[in-house]
């Protein structure tokens, strides 16, 4: 029962911790913080089986802001605490809170087999391409050329793009939203919790102090419409301020056409369901300067999930054989040793 | 000469070593002795040693394979120093073996493995065999093992290849005539070991057979010996090494709690086969996780452990390593886990599949800031069984991540296990709070200290533990800093209060004698067999050994203080005895090994002889 509605249905406020939020003013994470506290109560999960758990950075502060049950774990260990506790109790919703640095420098092996192994969590990725807690050194996902603390001349690294990673992962759900498109937000989370088997939200976040407008282009609400794609399953990839452009495949490479030239029935229809991966991979690589950014659910696809199997496992075994640990112990020859009157000791 | 002309004479105990090639099934006959000898009655200790590499160049010094049995009609407590018998299959098995071998020891060799081209592999410039000291040294029997074995099999439509690996239990039949062991429980594991290839069941049968009637009726072979049972505890009992008993321990364990058990792990040697039994036993609701990586072993031990299972992870040092920032939050986080280290050589890769006993500062230590946990250290193969069941009584009761130390010597090392009965457990009582009243996640029992194990699911204790420092009791993150100094005197305080619930510790000798051997894990046999040898030839010395290592039992103190002289072998370079140096201000003598092998009894017994004389 809700002390505040009066009924079983829980509301936003039942899942805001009493802590007072210590993220910068303006800070993406705060939109983030929001729409998981409108979005929870939606799903019609108790509170108490809900777990949020995290690394290390900024984001990761996460779970102490939430009323649901968390840990703060340390830095990119996040996911392994996730699928530990998804063996013990495959019943309870596990998200997994990261960023850009814990999730994909650090954490980055975890992220890649947390993924591989389809285990049930919900991963969101603040990716703000830079450390924020640690006072602005460049992250994985900075851009070449990217001037901060540690990179006074520029960065020289590759940036990694987490939506590529996840697929070369084999994660069977792969999303991205934005930190202030709040409905999308809240779609994107609600699909994502749906989802059974790991998911993967990257939420491109701002970080207000140290790489502000990071995603400006797509934020700015004068051209947003012009630079972003949003996606949908089963449409044709259409964007612009009155839809006017599209995404045709040219051979193996797409390009941006005007829908009036090639007419809409020779656009690329989206297809999150596609079994091989092969469009959401060509997605993932679109953007500034010459493509728009696909925001959406690029690939939802149905996998076996690992705690599932696991469990079937464990539930075959324990119909085939009785859980005698007196025949477990007596594996292999053995033999007696009579009573002896006076009896020996060893 | 016939058998009947042969004479038989009775022995005390026997130490064998068999010492081949990697590809020889040394470890299988050593084992397949074993079992037959615990099941005549014999106590037995055994002591395999066998290269990193799997297939090392057959033939050479590095692909040796060694696997030492000692049998008793004795209780015992080691795998014997020196062996009495060497079986060397190869030149190389001779040759890293022969000097172990005690003079007049018997020698038995495969003579025609000693051909031109193994002899150069094993570095040998003539054959050792036509040096004639080699006979006047040792009772040197050089046997045509090959011959004979492809001999017995003639009849036998296989390939040559597949007659020759039965070789060795050719050996073993020989073996078995040399010291009266009846032949029953290798047949029948031949049968049911080869039961889908009949055919080489067969050849392994006449192999083994052929090899006691070549001992039977060989003119070479004028004794037999026997080597009387010995009177064990009435019961029932199996063969079982210090991996197996580990993970008996750890199924018993959440047994006795009424809790599923998961075990996650990365391969290592030689904790791996932990992970190989455990995952084969999901019938008693064992979860077992294959991690990517160690770090990932240690923080799904964790989450599991925060789910509310018994949770494990196993590893070996270089694991630890990596495993330590995520132990420091299991630390920082209070939860109920066990950690079980099988030691090997280090540091660094060191010497995978070599023993040590390195790891007892690591474990003490080997985290940032202030970090105590509790560590027990199991003595034998069959109390890895125990240490892991008493190791997780601590962790519920206390709330804590436990250390279990084990070795390679334990792990893959072997001794007659009394099966216990379930029955004669005492149960392990778990709670877990579910009342929302006055909840905070970091208040304490009064008797242990420890913090309540909620667990998710638990419907108005909604929290967030963390890696960060808290306000006791609620748990709140604070910097305080009389909230820093407070919970790190909680956290050592009840690591502490563990000593309030674990034995004292036991003496065996005198209280009153001169000297005190004090020892903790594997070293535990030979320290026992040296000291009470030498209270046989009349010196005054006394032998206490460790299971609880963090902390140490309340009496340890005012024991040693009894000794004029404290003496502490172990298998690093002082780690213990820099403990109690530094705990008792007692000036313990310390006694390092670090070549890879366990103490020898007589190692132990010499320094003995020559502090007390």
């Amino acid at each position: 029962m809700n002390p505040e509605t009066g009924t079983g249905k829980l509301t936003r406020k039942d899942f805001a911790a009493s802590q007072d939020v210590r993220w910068c003013p303006g800070c993406g994470n705060n939109a983030i913080l929001a729409q998981m506290q409108k979005t929870l109560p939606e799903l019609g999960i108790p509170r108490e089986n809900i777990v949020i758990i995290s690394g290390i950075g900024c984001s990761s502060r996460f779970p102490y802001y939430m009323n649901t049950y968390g840990i703060h774990s340390i830095h990119g260990r996040a996911p392994t605490l996730a699928m530990g506790l998804k063996c013990a109790r495959p019943e309870l919703q596990v998200w997994v809170v990261t960023g850009d640095g814990d999730g994909l420098a650090i954490g980055g092996n975890h992220f890649t087999h947390a993924l591989r192994r389809n285990v049930d969590i919900n991963i969101l990725l603040f990716n703000n391409r830079i450390y924020g807690l640690t006072k602005g050194q460049y992250s994985p996902t900075s851009e070449i050329g990217a001037r901060t603390s540690s990179s006074p001349d520029g960065s020289i690294e590759n940036p990694v793009n987490p939506v590529g990673l996840a697929i070369g992962s084999e994660a069977s759900f792969i999303a991205r939203t934005v930190d202030v498109f709040q409905k999308h937000m809240s779609g994107v989370l609600r699909r994502s919790a749906d989802h059974r088997g790991a998911s993967l939200v990257e939420i491109a976040q701002n970080c207000i102090i140290f790489n502000d407008a990071t995603w400006g282009h797509i934020t700015d609400p004068d051209n947003r419409l012009e630079n972003v794609l949003y996606l949908e399953h089963g449409k044709p990839m259409r964007f612009g301020k009155q839809g006017e452009k599209g995404i045709r495949l040219n051979g193996l490479r797409p390009e941006v056409v005007r829908v009036v030239d090639v007419g809409e029935e020779n656009l690329l229809v989206h297809d999150e369901q596609a079994s091989e991966p092969t469009l959401a991979y060509l997605l993932s690589r679109m953007g500034p300067p010459d493509f728009p950014t696909p925001l959406g659910v690029f690939r939802a696809v149905e996998k076996p999930v690992y705690s599932q199997l696991l469990m079937e496992q464990v539930h075959n075994a324990q119909a085939e054989k009785a859980a005698d640990l007196d025949a477990l112990f007596r594996q292999g020859e053995t033999w007696t040793v009579p009573e002896q009157p006076g009896g020996g000791k060893r | 000469m016939s058998a009947a002309a042969k004479t038989r004479e009775a022995l005390e105990q026997v130490t064998i070593l068999f010492s081949g090639d990697s590809g020889d099934g040394m470890q299988l006959t050593g084992s397949q002795l074993t079992t037959t000898s615990a099941i005549l009655g014999n106590d037995v200790s055994t002591l395999p040693d066998y290269p990193s590499e799997i297939r090392a160049p057959a033939g050479s010094v590095a692909g040796v394979s060694a696997f030492q049995l000692h049998f008793s009609h004795q209780e015992i407590h080691t795998p014997g120093d020196n062996p009495d018998v060497l079986v060397a299959m190869n030149p190389a098995g001779l040759k890293t073996n022969l000097s172990r071998l005690l003079p007049n020891g018997v020698l038995i060799v495969d003579q025609d493995a000693f051909s031109e081209r193994n002899l150069a592999k094993a570095g040998y410039e003539n054959n050792p065999l036509d040096d004639p000291e080699l006979g006047t040294c040792y009772q040197l029997h050089p046997v045509p093992v090959t011959t004979l074995t492809l001999n017995a099999l003639d009849d036998l439509d296989l390939k040559r290849t597949v007659k020759m690996r039965c070789k060795n239990f050719f050996t073993l039949g020989l073996v078995y005539w040399l010291y009266d062991r009846p032949l029953e429980q290798s047949l029948e594991w031949i049968d049911k070991k080869f039961a889908r290839i009949p055919l080489v069941a067969e050849a392994n049968r006449l192999a083994l057979q052929a090899g006691y009637h070549y001992g039977d009726t060989s003119e070479a072979f004028a004794v037999q010996w026997t080597v009387p049972g010995a009177s064990n505890e009435a019961g029932t009992y199996r063969i079982i090494n210090g991996n197996e008993a580990a993970a008996l321990g750890f199924v018993t364990a959440a047994r006795l709690a009424g809790k599923p058990l998961v075990y996650s792990s990365y391969p290592i040697t030689p904790a791996t086969d932990v992970l190989n039994h455990l995952s084969r036993w999901k019938h008693m609701d064992v979860r077992t996780i294959q991690t990517e990586d160690e770090i990932a072993a240690m923080g799904s031990a964790i989450g599991a452990a925060y789910g509310g299972a018994f949770s494990v992870t196993g590893t070996s040092g270089p694991g630890v390593c990596l495993k330590s920032e995520a132990i420091g939050l299991a630390v920082m986080l209070e939860l109920p886990l066990v950690i079980l280290n099988v030691q090997r050589g280090g540091p660094s890769t060191g010497l995978p599949t070599k023993t040590e006993q390195a790891d007892l500062l690591q474990a003490m230590f080997g985290r940032h800031g202030e970090s105590p946990l509790p560590i027990l250290a199991a003595a034998s193969p069959g109390d890895c069984f125990d240490t892991v069941i008493e190791a997780f009584r601590i962790a519920v009761r206390h709330c804590t991540p436990v250390f279990v130390l084990s070795e390679g010597y334990l792990a893959n090392g072997s001794e007659p296990w009394r099966i216990p009965s379930l029955q004669e457990m005492e149960p392990i009582v778990v709670r877990h709070p579910f009342d929302p009243e006055g909840f905070q996640p970091y208040a304490r029992d009064a008797a242990t200290l420890a913090r309540p194990w909620v667990l998710p699911g638990t419907a108005g204790m909604e929290h967030c533990i963390g890696g960060l420092e808290k306000h006791p009791p609620t748990g709140a993150v604070s910097y305080a800093p009389e909230d820093h100094e407070e919970m790190c005197r909680l956290r050592a305080d009840k690591v502490a209060r563990v000593a309030d619930f674990i034995p004292g510790l036991e003496v065996d000798g005198s209280l009153d004698a001169i000297l005190l051997v004090l020892t903790w894990g594997g070293t535990c046999g030979a320290a026992l067999t040296a000291v009470r040898r030498a209270r046989e030839c009349g010196r005054s010395v006394a032998h206490a050994h460790l299971r609880y290592l963090n902390p140490f039992p309340q009496n340890l103190g005012k024991l040693l203080v009894r000794y004029e002289k404290v003496l502490i072998p172990e298998l690093n370079s002082g780690q213990l005895a820099l403990l109690i140096r530094g705990r008792y201000l007692v000036d313990a003598i310390s006694f390092p090994k670090l070549r890879g092998q366990p103490f020898t009894v007589r190692e132990i017994e010499v320094r003995i002889e020559e502090l007390l004389s």
